[in-house]
C-alpha cells in the first residue's frame, strides 16, 4: 500500500522501468550527433587492420579469378558432374546473408520494434554489398565471362530472348529487383542523416553529401511524405525478401535431381538465409562497436534481443531441415533416399555432420544469458553458425551432384583446388572492403532514429508514469488504463 | 505588399508548437496556415494537429506502378516468348502463364517501389534548393519555425516569437 506521493512515484518507477532500457535515455542529442559523426572521421586503429587485411583478400581472389580467365575452368577443378562446386554454394550463401537485414528493418519497421533504429543501417548496407558479393560469383562460375551479356533480356538481331520458365531467370530478375530495390530503401532511409553530414561537413564530402541529401530541411511536409514513403517500401521489400530466395530454391527445387527435388526448399532457403544473415549482423554488430566506438548506441540489450532472433530463426532453420530428411526417409523415392544417405556416410560426411552441430546443436549455447552477454563468445558463436550455414549451402551443392540418378555419372574425387578456396576468399575481402568503406563514408548507426527512439521513449515513460500515478490516486481511473492489477 | 521570410529557433517542441498554436489564434491579416513551415530533426506527427494536414501523394504513385508496370512486365515476356512461335514447344503452350506469374509478381514489386521512390522525390519536392534562412541546428536539436509573410505584419510575429523565448530569430527584415 502506498501512500504518499514520493513513495506513489518510487513504486511506479520500479513498476514501468523493470528491465534495461535499450538505450540510455539520457544522451543528449547533439551528443548523438557528435558521436556518429565521429566515426566517419577518426575510427579505432583496428578499422585499417580489417580494411588492408580485406584488400590482400581481395587481391588474392583477383589473382585467383585471372588465372582461372586465362587458364580455363580445368584449373579450378570443375567439371562433371560438379559443374558449380564452391561458387554457386557461395553464391547462395552471400544472397541469403543479405535477406535478413533488409527483412531485418523492414519487419522490425512495420512492427514498431523500435530497438531496430540504432542497428538498422548497417544491416541494409551489408544486404547492399552482399548482393553485389552474389552477383560477381554468377560471372565466376561462367567461366567465359565475357558472355555473361547472354542472360540479360535485350532485343539483339538473332531474335533470342532468355527462357522465361527457366528459374534462372526468375532468379536474375528477382535478386535484380532485390538489390536496386534495397538500394533505394537504403538511400530513402539515409536522406536525413546526410542532411546532417552536410551540415557538417568540409571540403569534397560536403559537396557530396550535399549532392546526396537532395536539399533535405526536415521541413514537416518532408518528414510527412517521408514516413509514408519509408512504411510502403517496408511493406514491399517484406515479401519481395522471401519471394526471392524462394525463387533462389527453385533453382534446385524445380529440376529432377535427387536431393534438389524437395518441396520444402523454399521455406528452407528463406530460414536459412535469415538465420545466417542474422549471424553476420552479430558479427559486425561487434565489429561495429569497438571500431567505431558505438558503445553507448548498440548496447548489450539489443545484442541480447539479436541473440535470442538468432536462435529463433535457429530453430526454424532445424526444424525444416528434419522435416527434409524425415519426408525423404519415409518417402518412396530411393533414388533421393540414396542421396541423403550419401551425404552422412559418404566421402561429404564430415562436413555434413559439422554442418548440422553447428547450425541446429550449437545455437542452444545462446539460450544461456552468459553466453549472450559475452561479446567475444558472441563473436565466436556467429562466425561458427554462419560457417555452419555456409557448410549447408555447399552440402546442398556438391554432395547432390556427385551422386545423381545414373551411376555412370557419379563421381566425388572433385575436391575445390585452391583456385576456387582463393576467389571464396576474395569474396570476403571484396564484401569486407566495400561495408568498411561504407561505414566510413555514411553514417552506419541512424542518427534521427535514435533521437526518435530516445523522444517516443522519454514521452513515454513520462505519459505511463503519470497514467500510473494517476490511477494509484484514483483507482477508478486505474479499471479504464488497465492498470488495476 | 512585398513577403519575406524569418525564422525562429526554439530549443524544444513544446516551445514551438505552443509559438504556433500562439499564432493560428492571432488572425494576422493575410496570414495563412500553410505559410508556416516546421523544421525539426525528427518527425513530429503531431504537428498536424495544428497546422493541419500535409499533402502526401506517394500513394498514388505506388498505386500505378504496382498496377500498370506488373502488366506492361507481364506483356514484356509474352511478347518475347510470342516471337519464338516457329520454335517447337514441345506441346507446352508459348506463353506459359505460372512462370510468367513469377516474373510478373517480381514486376509488381519493381513497379511498386519505384514509383514510390519517384512519388516521394516529386511529393516531397526533392532535389530542392536550401532556404537562406536554414540553420543547421534543425538538424541537431532545435526546432524551427519558418514564416512567409508579409512585410507589414513581420514585426507582429516577432514580437508574438519573442513572448515564446526562442533561441535565435533570423530574417523577417526583407
Amino acid at each position: 500500500m502506498v501512500n504518499t506521493y514520493e513513495e506513489t512515484e518510487v513504486a511506479v518507477e520500479k513498476r514501468f522501468v523493470p528491465k534495461p532500457l535499450d538505450i540510455n535515455a539520457d544522451i543528449a542529442w547533439a551528443k548523438i550527433n557528435k558521436d556518429i559523426l565521429r566515426s566517419l572521421e577518426r575510427p579505432r586503429p583496428i578499422f585499417w587492420v580489417i580494411f588492408i587485411a580485406s584488400f590482400a583478400l581481395f587481391l588474392v581472389g583477383v589473382s585467383c579469378e585471372v588465372y582461372q580467365y586465362q587458364t580455363g575452368m580445368g584449373v579450378a577443378n570443375l567439371n562433371n558432374p560438379q559443374v558449380w562446386g564452391l561458387y554457386i554454394a557461395t553464391f547462395i550463401w552471400w544472397i541469403g546473408m543479405g535477406h535478413s537485414g533488409t527483412l531485418l528493418s523492414a519487419l522490425l519497421h512495420i512492427m514498431h520494434a523500435d530497438w531496430r533504429k540504432p542497428i538498422y543501417r548497417y544491416s541494409e548496407a551489408m544486404t547492399t554489398f552482399t548482393l553485389l558479393t552474389a552477383a560477381l560469383f554468377v560471372m565466376v562460375h561462367l567461366g567465359r565471362i565475357w558472355q555473361f551479356y547472354y542472360v540479360v533480356a535485350y532485343p539483339n538481331e538473332r531474335w533470342t530472348w532468355p527462357n522465361f520458365q527457366s528459374p534462372l531467370v526468375w532468379d536474375a530478375t528477382a535478386i535484380g529487383t532485390y538489390l536496386t530495390s534495397s538500394l533505394l530503401f537504403l538511400y530513402i532511409g539515409m536522406i536525413p542523416d546526410l542532411a546532417i553530414c552536410r551540415d557538417n561537413a568540409i571540403g569534397i564530402r560536403k559537396k557530396l553529401y550535399t549532392f546526396m541529401s537532395l536539399g533535405w530541411m526536415g521541413t514537416d511536409r518532408q518528414w510527412a511524405n517521408f514516413r509514408v514513403t519509408y512504411l510502403t517500401l517496408a511493406c514491399f521489400l517484406m515479401p519481395l525478401a522471401v519471394s526471392v530466395h524462394s525463387i533462389v530454391s527453385t533453382d534446385f527445387a524445380a529440376s529432377q535431381q535427387p536431393g534438389y527435388h524437395i518441396t520444402s526448399f523454399p521455406p528452407y532457403f528463406v530460414a536459412g538465409a535469415i538465420y545466417s544473415g542474422l549471424a553476420v549482423i552479430i558479427t559486425l554488430f561487434i565489429v561495429l562497436r569497438y571500431t567505431f566506438r558505438f558503445e553507448e548506441y548498440m548496447t548489450m540489450p539489443i545484442l541480447e534481443k539479436l541473440a535470442k532472433l538468432t536462435f529463433a530463426a535457429g530453430m526454424v532453420w532445424t526444424y525444416l531441415n528434419l522435416i527434409e530428411y524425415a519426408t525423404t526417409w519415409y518417402g518412396n523415392d530411393m533414388y533421393a533416399k540414396q542421396a541423403l544417405i550419401y551425404r552422412a556416410t559418404g566421402p561429404f560426411a564430415p562436413e555434413w555432420w559439422m554442418m548440422n552441430f553447428l547450425g541446429s546443436v550449437l545455437p542452444f549455447a545462446l539460450t544461456f544469458k552468459r553466453v549472450r552477454a559475452s561479446i567475444p563468445v558472441m563473436l565466436f558463436m556467429s562466425i561458427f553458425i554462419n560457417f555452419g550455414m555456409w557448410l549447408e549451402r555447399w552440402m546442398i551443392i556438391s554432395p547432390t551432384l556427385a551422386h545423381g540418378i545414373y551411376p555412370w555419372t557419379w563421381d566425388d574425387d572433385q575436391w575445390p583446388s585452391f583456385v576456387q578456396w582463393g576467389i571464396v576468399a576474395g569474396s570476403f575481402g571484396w564484401f569486407n572492403m566495400l561495408f568498411m568503406l561504407y561505414c566510413k563514408i555514411f553514417p552506419s548507426v541512424s542518427m534521427y532514429e535514435v533521437k526518435e527512439m530516445l523522444h517516443e521513449r522519454r514521452f513515454f515513460k513520462s505519459t505511463n508514469v503519470a497514467t500510473a500515478r494517476d490511477s494509484a490516486i484514483n483507482p477508478d481511473l486505474a479499471v479504464e488504463g488497465g492498470l488495476a492489477s | 505588399m512585398s513577403k519575406s521570410h524569418m525564422l525562429a529557433l526554439f530549443s524544444d517542441f513544446d516551445q514551438a508548437s505552443e509559438a504556433i498554436r500562439d499564432l493560428k489564434s492571432s488572425n494576422f491579416e493575410g496570414f495563412k496556415l500553410d505559410d508556416v513551415t516546421l523544421k525539426s530533426p525528427i518527425e513530429h506527427p503531431e504537428i498536424e494537429e495544428l497546422l493541419g494536414k500535409r499533402p502526401v501523394y506517394v500513394r498514388i504513385f505506388t498505386f500505378f506502378g504496382a498496377l500498370f508496370v506488373p502488366l506492361l512486365g507481364f506483356l514484356f515476356v509474352a511478347s518475347s516468348q510470342a516471337t519464338f512461335l516457329l520454335q517447337p514447344k514441345g506441346g507446352k503452350p508459348v506463353i506459359p502463364l505460372p512462370p510468367n506469374f513469377v516474373l510478373t509478381y517480381e514486376f509488381f514489386i519493381l513497379g511498386g517501389v519505384y514509383m514510390t521512390v519517384l512519388g516521394f522525390f516529386i511529393s516531397a519536392k526533392l532535389p530542392m534548393k536550401r532556404n537562406k534562412l536554414y540553420n543547421a541546428r534543425v538538424s541537431e536539436d532545435q526546432i524551427g519555425i519558418l514564416i512567409k509573410a508579409e512585410d507589414s505584419i513581420m514585426p507582429a510575429i516577432k514580437d508574438l516569437f519573442t513572448r515564446h523565448n526562442p533561441l535565435e530569430i533570423m530574417g523577417g527584415d526583407n
